[in-house]
Order: structure tokens, then C-alpha cells, then sequence
């Protein structure tokens, strides 16, 4: 039976996320954009406080580990409709960000790389890795968006895989745990031989080189790290060792069909955020929108406004569906890059119109909305650019291949 | 004489022909346009220089063939006055985001589909050009109930609670064969549903009886819902059309444009602003008003536009048009007006999906066929991300639209929800229709693709007010 609200028992989840991106988030918000570098200690309260949330069973999502492919279920056709983990994550995660992106990135044991644990990892893994804050490593110097040409090598050396390799733009890599490496087991076997590694903080070998200073998402670090002859165990192996040929690189891409809705989600609560001040300097400044008269018959900005307010909800609306399609054990990935690239380019033009409309208020530090014109950007970047994103809507809506459609 | 008589009246020749008010013609000019008359004149033809054309003494091609409206069947009064009607009840509020049809929507989609893959696709290119659709087309419509589709079980009609979520997929899949004949289909329907929805039971046993039990040889009557009013800049909740309050009666004067099927209309439902009553608010309130062809002042005139054309369109003129009080249909302060318009425009975004999908169809399998450069023009990214694009936009309008039929069936407000989707399905809409003509470059722009004229049809989507409603 057809319904787009949001589902009833989710919503007292969404509203406590709100009140600590509220209560929590947004007073720190400026604080550590002007303090790169230096870890929000605040935020070590508020992690306790989502695992003691996780574990009491009130509530999942409040950050990316609540991602999950639950395999084991029966998959019986007749069963209920469910909404469950996923829709949780981004509905929570939408409401984090609307507090700060930078913040929600950074928040432990909520890592990218838990969602890649809890995608692609076996129960063991999960279990194993628990607890743990993972980020993810996939890019290199030399290898963006072209995740399949990586050089990071892994050898299976006698009792261990031993890792050589360069990581740029790790998320959180200096304060996490561990870090989930993506990295070939065989150059010459193309993507099918790409591997992820869980390689735990303090591993010989493994050094973290440097910190970016960024555009946005400042309060979020960003390092690069080296491994040199780094060993590690051959079960820290994420699925399995198998190079199947036939699988292509669905093992590992798997990953990104449950992340790249938590990104959506991130863009729509940034968005959300600059929308939501900017209705209410506009009102102030005389402007409210007429929903049921011609947007043409109102001012501009009142236009200006129904068109973001449009498009922040197509983008949501396609978050949705993309977890709800998850919740329901459905192939998701052309859903799950549709609102991403929605998302993406909806939180850019949103957030940086916000600052247009709102003149010297909107470009001054001392508000927020100049900060979320900033951190938007790596929405439509990370987990995949919005060109990425539209190559593989393409591919799959035309039907072609990656050679066909390069 | 009577030609330069002719274009000294026309020497500011704004207003007509598409001229702004500011021009004014010089000697070039005048020469120019008495040229243009004479090639029009029949002295060419009285002279055999042309061959002569026949003209139908209504032809729905061109405007300027103004008629009295249809006297059709009559419409018996039943019921009593003053008596609410029959009221499907909402749909229960959903507690589950969900995006699956229930059985019933679905089958219901699976017949629509096959009508408008079988029957209505087929029959659209020559619909379009004659400005009708094909008596076929709309018998099939009406036999598997499309008209009856918003009214209740208890009225004789086909839906349990407010049909809102199941006229909005209908409308999707018929609009996904042709929207000109999708629109010329759901007009009666229009009319029927509003009765049911907002009708006295006196209105109701009047007029629901020629839907849900028209007869084999009258069939169910062609019926529009006019709302739209053409002018620059029109707001639906802005109606010139005024009804004067007289005695028991209400005088309606004004214009209403864009009407489907008008000249065979044989029931309207007309938007108006109420005036002199001593209840009514100051300045007046939107109201509903039902209008029987036939009566006097009523007069029809045919409104060819640039798509939507199978739907036969029409301008509808009220002079001085005299109804019984009785025939307002819903609530006098306003606020049926304002959920119809609302209502209308969900179904009008339904059916902007429907043509999008269609689009998308149509290009997928062109783009990965068409050789250029020595491969499929689907191997390049900047076609290939068009269509992309047309994919994403496409299921983001489908979603708004769902959302806000959703939750106008469980009687929720949705003024913000249908403006989001209207918003967005007027303007990916028009960009889907744009570069589904684009994608098949110049053989987009001749009519042997269907790709022009959905071009043509998606404008329609932020302008039509009326004619369609779930």
C-alpha cells in the first residue's frame, strides 16, 4: 500500500536525532570548522550514548554502522512490508547532518568502514570487528573515481597477507580504530581480485602521513596513509578470498549500494539545514511562500525557494527508496546511485542559493549557511562523484556493459 | 475599400498574431499585410488560382468557430436537495513507508497499460492531428470504468474508500499511450468524481445515474471540468469568472479555456468567484458550480493548442449564464475550490510521469541502436548521462506524485506536497520532453517519432488547471 511519509515508528528516532544535532551538534558546529585538525571531544559522550542506545534495542542508525544485509532471513514474498535498519540509518544520519556533516563523520565506531563490515563481512567478521571504528581506504594518488585500477597490492605471505600501497582522502583515518584497505590480489586479474582488509591502528608498517586542510567537512579529518610490508591476518580478509571472475567487481562495490544512501542522506540534511534557516530570513524579509498560487506570480525568491524545497524532496524521497528497497532485500544499486546523484547536486545548488538569497548574511562567518555552501561539496564527490553516479544509472538503465560504456 | 478599411483599423497590430502592443506598422508593413489578406481573400479562389478547401461548421483544428454547447440528454432531478451525499470515506492513514500498489491498484494499472499500449498509443498520432479522439478509444475507456474510478460502491461506482492513489497510477499508465487521449478519457471522470466527492445527494442522484448507468446507446456523456482561464500570469485561486448572486439563482459571466472536449460536453463543472451574498466573505469566495450544456449563454468555441491536442480542447463562454443556487457543487467559503485545484493538479503530474516514462521507452532502445562514429550513440557519456538524468528526474517526479496522492487519500494536507510535485514535474518534465527531442537530433523533429509531440504535451503540465482530478 502505497505511503511516502515518513514510517510511524521511525519518527521518534528521527526526532531524537534531531534534538542531539540540535542540542549537541550545531553549538560546536563553527568551533571545530575553524579548529581543523582537533579532534570534537564532545563527541566521545555522544558515541556512548548511540551504543547505549544500539544495545538497548531503542534505536539504530544515528550513524553509518547501522547499515545492514541481513542474509540469513527467509526472503518469503508474502512477508510484511519491512522498514527497518536502513531506513533508520539515513533518516537519522539526514537529521545528524542537518546538525554538522563534519561532526557525523566524525563521530567513532560510525565509520564508512563499518558499513563496509557490516556489507560485506561474514557474521564471524561482524562479530570479530564489533565495537571497532573503521574508516574506509580506497583512493590513491593515482586512482579517483577509477576504483579498479588501484595499485595497493596484497600478498599472501605464510600466515599473512602482506599489504604495500599509498591511501589519499581516508575519512577519520588518524583517529579510527582500523581502516578497511582496498587492494588487489592480483593486478592482472582486474577487478574481480580487488580485496578489503581490516588492518587495525598500530599495525607494523601502517602510518599515517599527513592531514588535508579542506574546503569543507573540516571538522572531519582527512588523512593519507602508507603501508609498507604491513601484515595481517588472512581472516581479516572482508568475505571472501575467492578471485571469482564471474562475480566481476560486485563484491566489493557491494559496499557502496549501502553507502552511497547515507551520503544522500548527509546532502539532505545539509540542504535541509540551509533551507530551513533561509525560509526563515526570507520571511523575515517579507518572503513566504504561496503553495497553492503560481510560482510565477510570486517573488523570485519565493521561486527560488519552492524549486530547492522541490528538489531537496525528490532527493529524500529517492534516500528513501533506496533504504527501503535495502530493508526489503531488494538489488538497490541503481536506486541507491539515483539519490545519490540527486542528493548531490540538489545539496550543492541548495546550499549555495541559500547564501545568494540571504546576501552578506548568507557569505558571512557569522552565520552557518557560507559553512554549508563549504561542506556540501563533498557530497556530490565522495563515495562517488555525481558523474560516477550518472555512468552507472546509465549503464544500467541502457543496458550496456563498462566496456561498452566507459 | 474594404480591405484598406480593415488594416487602418489594424495599424497597431498588437494583440493578434502573437504581436506585443508596442508595434506599430510602417509603409513596408502596410504593403506586406494587405498582400497577406488577399492571398487569404476567395478572390484567388473565385479566380481558380486555389484549390478550395472545405470547412466543417465546427472544426476543433482551428479556433473562431463559436457554438452554442451540446443539448444533450436531460438530467432528471432526483434526490434531495440540500441533503449531503454519499462520501467515500479516506483511505486509513499508512503507518509504513511503502511503495508497493495494493492487488487492486495493480491490476487496474495492468489493464490500463494494456489499453494504452494496444489502443491508445496506436490511435495518437491521427488523434493528435484531428483534434478528437477516436469514438474506440473512448468506449474502451469507459468500459473498464475509468470514468467511475473516484466514485463510491454506494453511488455505482467501482471504489471502497477515495480513490485518489488508484486515479493517480491510472492516469500514469493511460498518459504513458498518448496525454492528449488520456486527458480526453479522464474528463468525464473528472466531472464524476467531483460529484461524488463533494455533491449533494440531490446533485448526486441527478447526475451520477448518466455515468454509472449511461445506457447502451447514449454511452457515458462527455463532461469537463473548467478551471483554467487564459490570460497572462493566471492563478487558479485568482478566477475572473464571477456568479452573481440573483434571487434563488446565480448568474455566471466569464471565460474558461483549455476545457477537454467542450463542444461535446454535455455536463460541466465550472470554477467561479461567488459575489452579493450576503454570507459570502467580502471580495467573494471560490466556489464549484455545475452547468448543464445547453443552458442559455452558454456558448463553446474550439481552442486548438500546441499539445494535448486529442483532447479536443475548447474555450467556454458564459454570458449571463442563470443556475439554480442548488447547483454549487461542495462548500461556498472556498475550500472545495482550492482542493480541487489541487487534486487536479496531482492528476496532472500523474500524467506528466506517464508521458516521461514514455519518453524514457522510446529513447532507450534509439539511442543504443543509432550509429554514429562507428558505434551506438548510447557509448558516449553525453548521451548516454541525458538519459540518466531523464531516469532520475523521472522516478524523483513519480515519488512526489505518489507522496502527495498518498496522503490526499487519507485526508491529509497536502497544499505543499502538490506544490513540490507539480514544481517539479512542470519543470523535469518539460527538460525530459526536451531532450527526448534532442536524443534523436533532427529525426526527433519530424513526426514520424511521437518524441515532438510529447515535447508538445509536457509544456502543458504547469499550465492546465482542471479537465483531469483523482
Amino acid at each position: 500500500m502505497i505511503s511516502l511519509d515518513d514510517p510511524q515508528k521511525l519518527r521518534p528516532l528521527r526526532d531524537q536525532a534531531h534534538q542531539v544535532a540540535m542540542n549537541m551538534l550545531r553549538p560546536i558546529s563553527r568551533t571545530y570548522d575553524r579548529a581543523e585538525h582537533t579532534y570534537p571531544q564532545e563527541l566521545d559522550l555522544l558515541a556512548a550514548m548511540i551504543d547505549g542506545l544500539s544495545e538497548s534495542g531503542a534505536s539504530s542508525g544515528a550513524g553509518a554502522s547501522g547499515v545492514k544485509r541481513d542474509e540469513t532471513q527467509d526472503d518469503d514474498s508474502g512477508a510484511a512490508v519491512r522498514n527497518g535498519a536502513n531506513l533508520a540509518s539515513v533518516m537519522g544520519i539526514a537529521e545528524m547532518c542537518w546538525g554538522d556533516v563534519g561532526l557525523l563523520l566524525s563521530l567513532p565506531r560510525q565509520g564508512l568502514g563499518n558499513s563496509a563490515i557490516a556489507s560485506v563481512g561474514t557474521a564471524a567478521q561482524q562479530e570479530r570487528f564489533a565495537g571497532l571504528w573503521a574508516s574506509m581506504a580506497i583512493t590513491e594518488p593515482d586512482a579517483g573515481s577509477d576504483s579498479a585500477s588501484i595499485r595497493t597490492t596484497a600478498v599472501l605471505d605464510g600466515d599473512a597477507y602482506v599489504l604495500n600501497g599509498e591511501k589519499i582522502f581516508v575519512t577519520s583515518g588518524e583517529r579510527s580504530d582500523a581502516v578497511v584497505v582496498w587492494a588487489t590480489l592480483d593486478r592482472n586479474l582486474g577487478r574481480p581480485a580487488i580485496k578489503s582488509f581490516v588492518v587495525p591502528k598500530g599495525t607494523p608498517g601502517m602510518s599515517v602521513e599527513r592531514l588535508e586542510d579542506k574546503l569543507g567537512i573540516r571538522a572531519s579529518d582527512t588523512a593519507t596513509i602508507r603501508f609498507e610490508d604491513c601484515r595481517v591476518p588472512p581472516d581479516h580478509l572482508l568475505g571472501s578470498p575467492e578471485i571469482d571472475t564471474g562475480q566481476g567487481f560486485a563484491g566489493a562495490m557491494a559496499t557502496f549500494d549501502n553507502t552511497r544512501p547515507l551520503v544522500a542522506a548527509m546532502a539532505v540534511g545539509c540542504a535541509q539545514a540551509a533551507l530551513d534557516l533561509t525560509r526563515d530570513l526570507l520571511a523575515q524579509a517579507g518572503v513566504v511562500i504561496d503553495y497553492d498560487r503560481p510560482a510565477m506570480a510570486q517573488s523570485a525568491a519565493a521561486a527560488k525557494l519552492l524549486q530547492m524545497e522541490a528538489d531537496w524532496e525528490a532527493a529524500r524521497l529517492l534516500m528513501l527508496q533506496a533504504a527501503w528497497m535495502a530493508d526489503n532485500r531488494r538489488a538497490n544499486a541503481l536506486e541507491a546511485s539515483m539519490a545519490k546523484a540527486k542528493a548531490g547536486r540538489m545539496a550543492s545548488d541548495v546550499t549555495l542559493s541559500c547564501v545568494e538569497l540571504c546576501g552578506s548574511v548568507g557569505y558571512s562567518e557569522g552565520e552557518l549557511l557560507e559553512k554549508w555552501a563549504r561542506d556540501s561539496k563533498i557530497l556530490d564527490i565522495f563515495e562517488g562523484t555525481q558523474q560516477i553516479q550518472q555512468l552507472i544509472v546509465a549503464r544500467r538503465v541502457l543496458g550496456l556493459s563498462s566496456a561498452e560504456l566507459r | 475599400m474594404l480591405l484598406l478599411k480593415n488594416l487602418r483599423l489594424g495599424s497597431h497590430p498588437g494583440g493578434r498574431h502573437g504581436i506585443a502592443g508596442g508595434e506599430s506598422r510602417d509603409a513596408i508593413g502596410y504593403a506586406v499585410a494587405a498582400l497577406n489578406r488577399l492571398a487569404r481573400s476567395d478572390l484567388l479562389d473565385r479566380m481558380g488560382l486555389r484549390k478550395q478547401t472545405e470547412h466543417a461548421v465546427f472544426t476543433l483544428t482551428r479556433g473562431g468557430f463559436r457554438t452554442a454547447t451540446s443539448a444533450g440528454r436531460v438530467f432528471a432531478r432526483a434526490g434531495k436537495r440540500g441533503r449531503a451525499g454519499h462520501r467515500a470515506p479516506h483511505a486509513p492513514s499508512r503507518e509504513v513507508f511503502d511503495l508497493t500498489p495494493t492487488d487492486d491498484e495493480q491490476m487496474l494499472v495492468d489493464v490500463v497499460t494494456e489499453l494504452a499500449t494496444e489502443i491508445v498509443r496506436p490511435a495518437a498520432i491521427d488523434a493528435d492531428a484531428a483534434c478528437a479522439a477516436p469514438t474506440e478509444v473512448l468506449r474502451a475507456a469507459d468500459e473498464i470504468g475509468l470514468p467511475l474510478l473516484g466514485v463510491p460502491e454506494s453511488l455505482g461506482g467501482v471504489s471502497e474508500e477515495r480513490a485518489v492513489l488508484a486515479g493517480t497510477l491510472v492516469a500514469e499508465a493511460l498518459a504513458r499511450g498518448d496525454l492528449g487521449l488520456a486527458v480526453a478519457a479522464l474528463a468525464p471522470g473528472a466531472v464524476a468524481t467531483a460529484i461524488a466527492t463533494w455533491g449533494t445527494d440531490e446533485q448526486q442522484q441527478t447526475y451520477l445515474p448518466a455515468f454509472t448507468d449511461p445506457g447502451a446507446d447514449a454511452g457515458v456523456p462527455a463532461a469537463s471540468l473548467a478551471l483554467t482561464e487564459p490570460r497572462a500570469l493566471f492563478d487558479a485561486l485568482d478566477p475572473q469568472t464571477t456568479a452573481r448572486r440573483d434571487g434563488d439563482a446565480l448568474v455566471l459571466d466569464g471565460v474558461k479555456s483549455m476545457v477537454p472536449r467542450g463542444a461535446a460536453a454535455e455536463l460541466f463543472v465550472v470554477g467561479a468567484r461567488v459575489l452579493g451574498g450576503r454570507g459570502d466573505p467580502p471580495g467573494g469566495a471560490n466556489v464549484l458550480v455545475i452547468v448543464e450544456a445547453g443552458t442559455a449563454g452558454l456558448s463553446v468555441e474550439a481552442d486548438p493548442a500546441m499539445g494535448v491536442r486529442a483532447a479536443s480542447l475548447t474555450t467556454l463562454t458564459l454570458d449571463g449564464v442563470r443556475v439554480p443556487e442548488s447547483q454549487v457543487l461542495g462548500a461556498v467559503d472556498g475550500t472545495t475550490y482550492a482542493e480541487c485545484v489541487r487534486l487536479s493538479r496531482i492528476a496532472w503530474c500523474a500524467l506528466s510521469v506517464g508521458v516521461g516514462q514514455a519518453v524514457l521507452d522510446y529513447v532507450t532502445p534509439y539511442v543504443k541502436e543509432r550509429q554514429a562514429f562507428g558505434e551506438p550513440i548510447a557509448h558516449r557519456q553525453s548521451v548516454a548521462f541525458m538519459v540518466a538524468d531523464i531516469a532520475i528526474e523521472l522516478q524523483a517526479m513519480r515519488l512526489l506524485t505518489w507522496k502527495a496522492a498518498g496522503r490526499a487519500a487519507a485526508g491529509q494536507d497536502v497544499a505543499r506536497d502538490v506544490a513540490l510535485a507539480r514544481r517539479l514535474c512542470a519543470e523535469k518534465g518539460m527538460q525530459i520532453g526536451l531532450d527526448g527531442v534532442q536524443l534523436l537530433g533532427g529525426h526527433g523533429f519530424v513526426k514520424e517519432h511521437p518524441v515532438e509531440r510529447w515535447y508538445r504535451d509536457l509544456r502543458a503540465i504547469s499550465i492546465m488547471e482542471g479537465g483531469v482530478l483523482v
